[in-house]
């Protein structure tokens, strides 16, 4: 890990009249796995679409490889966009195109023309996921575990420096869950890339984070490595880290 | 304090603005050749091909019942053979491009408005832009190409089904002399009559592709929305031809003076 690669500084948005980020700050490390934690509606995923553009903040600044990327147009943001991929929470493929076509939507979008190129990295994409073999199914055919791993084939597949991840084991069985897990784990040290990772899933937590950030009432409330996590006594990051909803005493 | 007419004034300027700066946006990606190609055949065959049977149908029963109507009030004055002009006349200059786009609206504004509709509240329009594709980029400028290479198709095909349809009728049907049909439809009909129906129907196309995109890209809240979108896609964009046909026809009658024969 070396440096910063995005900072974000004092980030205001609302939705309508909800005040939803109240001047958050971080900074993310080149190749680390960082996971913001944080109660449901709490403005997880709305920071992350912040940090690709897919809104706008009120105010503050967001800073990729040093350069604000909040003022931006969206066609400026297209190279951005280039060296990020993302997970949505239900995986968000297009269901009018096979595993296949959706896998490689990136690779042709960005010019690629050459088929056995193009079919070679979707197996190779699909086969990192552990989905090779299912490349001519239709998005409506699969599971919401299979969808995931599908859009983690397409986020990755033309090698972006950061995966963000939005709640990538919400609805997940167990089993399920711990291999997307091991197959972020498995991207940090294959792929090298940076990961962000929006969940409440402390399990999850544990098993794939650097480091921690905990997301309260629109603020980074705690910043530091899961051991650090474990070892706090504020009662808010114990309640959540316990997963006890305020006055249980049991 | 609430002010009704003040809020609808102002919703329907923020309407026409979002419609405005959508084929902006998508006549300067045209001109940028941000252009997909096999896209635009596909959605070519969807609206030119598939509306074939409506479009056919349309023009044909409109002509054939045009005529009949036609030829029951100039029987009565001796004009029979005025029924052919009449009908082309008809057909090229409002009959044609106006029912050729209430029905293009229906199915194809309506399928434009559901797709991108249900793309945007399943969020794979966010998809695409987080895969540094432009929605308007992939979804718009496909769909107003065939559109506007499309509709003045489909217009000249539904008055052709029409003009064909009344001599038909006329001819067949209720005994007019085939010759006179033909020979006063000829003279009455100039090229400029031809380029009144192929300019509506290209306007039209603008017409019916930015609203059913707009209204697609601005669907919000699931399944209700999207049949909104879908709903108010297809209101919007009769209304909207059935108005701009009226300042069209006024236009064009400047350009192409109808007496002027």
């Amino acid at each position: 890990m070396s440096g910063a690669l995005l900072s974000v500084r004092d980030l205001r948005t609302s939705i309508g009249t909800q005040e939803i980020l109240r001047g958050f700050n971080l900074e993310v490390h080149r190749g680390e796995t960082l996971v913001l934690l944080g109660k449901s509606g709490g403005g997880k995923s709305v920071f992350l679409r912040h940090l690709i553009g897919l809104m706008k903040p009120d105010a503050g600044e967001i800073l990729f490889e040093g350069r604000d990327i909040v003022p931006l147009t969206e066609r400026q943001l297209e190279p951005v966009r280039r060296k990020i991929g993302m997970l949505f929470q239900d995986g968000a493929l297009f269901d009018s195109m096979t595993v296949a076509e959706n896998v490689s939507f990136p690779l042709q979008e960005r010019g690629e023309r050459n088929p056995a190129v193009i079919k070679a990295k979707v197996t190779e994409s699909l086969d990192l996921v552990n989905m090779g073999g299912h490349d001519k199914k239709m998005p409506v055919n699969l599971s919401g575990g299979m969808r995931k791993r599908v859009a983690l084939a397409r986020a990755i597949i033309s090698t972006p420096q950061v995966v963000l991840y939005d709640e990538p084991t919400a609805g997940l069985d167990p089993i399920v869950s711990d291999s997307i897990n091991r197959l972020i784990r498995r991207l940090q040290s294959q792929l090298h890339v940076t990961s962000i990772v929006v969940t409440h899933d402390m399990t999850s937590c544990f098993h794939i984070a650097d480091r921690v950030a905990l997301l309260n009432e629109g603020k980074c409330y705690f910043l530091g490595t899961p051991a650090e996590l474990r070892a706090e006594n504020d009662p808010v990051v114990r309640d959540f880290v316990d997963g006890r909803s305020q006055g249980d005493e049991s | 304090m609430f002010d009704p007419g003040k809020n609808a004034l102002s919703a329907f300027c923020i309407y026409l603005g979002q419609v405005g700066l959508l084929a902006w946006e998508t006549l300067c990606s045209i001109a940028a050749g941000r252009i997909r190609w096999r896209l635009v055949l596909r959605q070519i065959a969807m609206i030119g091909y598939g509306s074939q049977l409506v479009v056919v149908v349309t023009g044909a029963f409109t002509g054939a019942v045009f005529t009949a109507q036609a030829y029951f009030q100039f029987a009565s004055l001796n004009m029979e053979t005025a029924v052919g002009p009449v009908v082309t006349l008809a057909m090229f200059r409002e009959l044609g491009p106006v029912l050729t786009g209430l029905m293009v609206a229906g199915r194809v504004g309506a399928a434009m408005s559901a797709e991108i509709g249900t793309m945007k509240v399943t969020q794979q329009l966010d998809a695409l832009r987080a895969l540094a594709v432009h929605p308007v980029d992939y979804l718009v400028v496909p769909r107003a190409l065939a559109m506007f290479i499309s509709m003045p198709l489909l217009v000249v095909e539904c008055v052709g089904c029409g003009v064909l349809a009344a001599y038909f009728v006329a001819v067949r049907v209720l005994d007019v002399e085939a010759a006179y049909f033909v020979a006063n439809m000829v003279k009455f009909t100039e090229a400029s009559d031809i380029a009144m129906a192929l300019i509506k129907g290209f306007f039209f196309a603008g017409v019916i592709v930015f609203i059913s995109c707009r209204e697609g890209l601005y669907a919000r809240e699931g399944a209700v929305g999207v049949g909104r979108a879908t709903t108010e896609s297809v209101v919007t964009c009769s209304l909207a031809i059935l108005i701009a046909n009226f300042f069209l026809t006024m236009f064009l009658n400047i350009l192409f003076p109808a007496g002027a024969r």
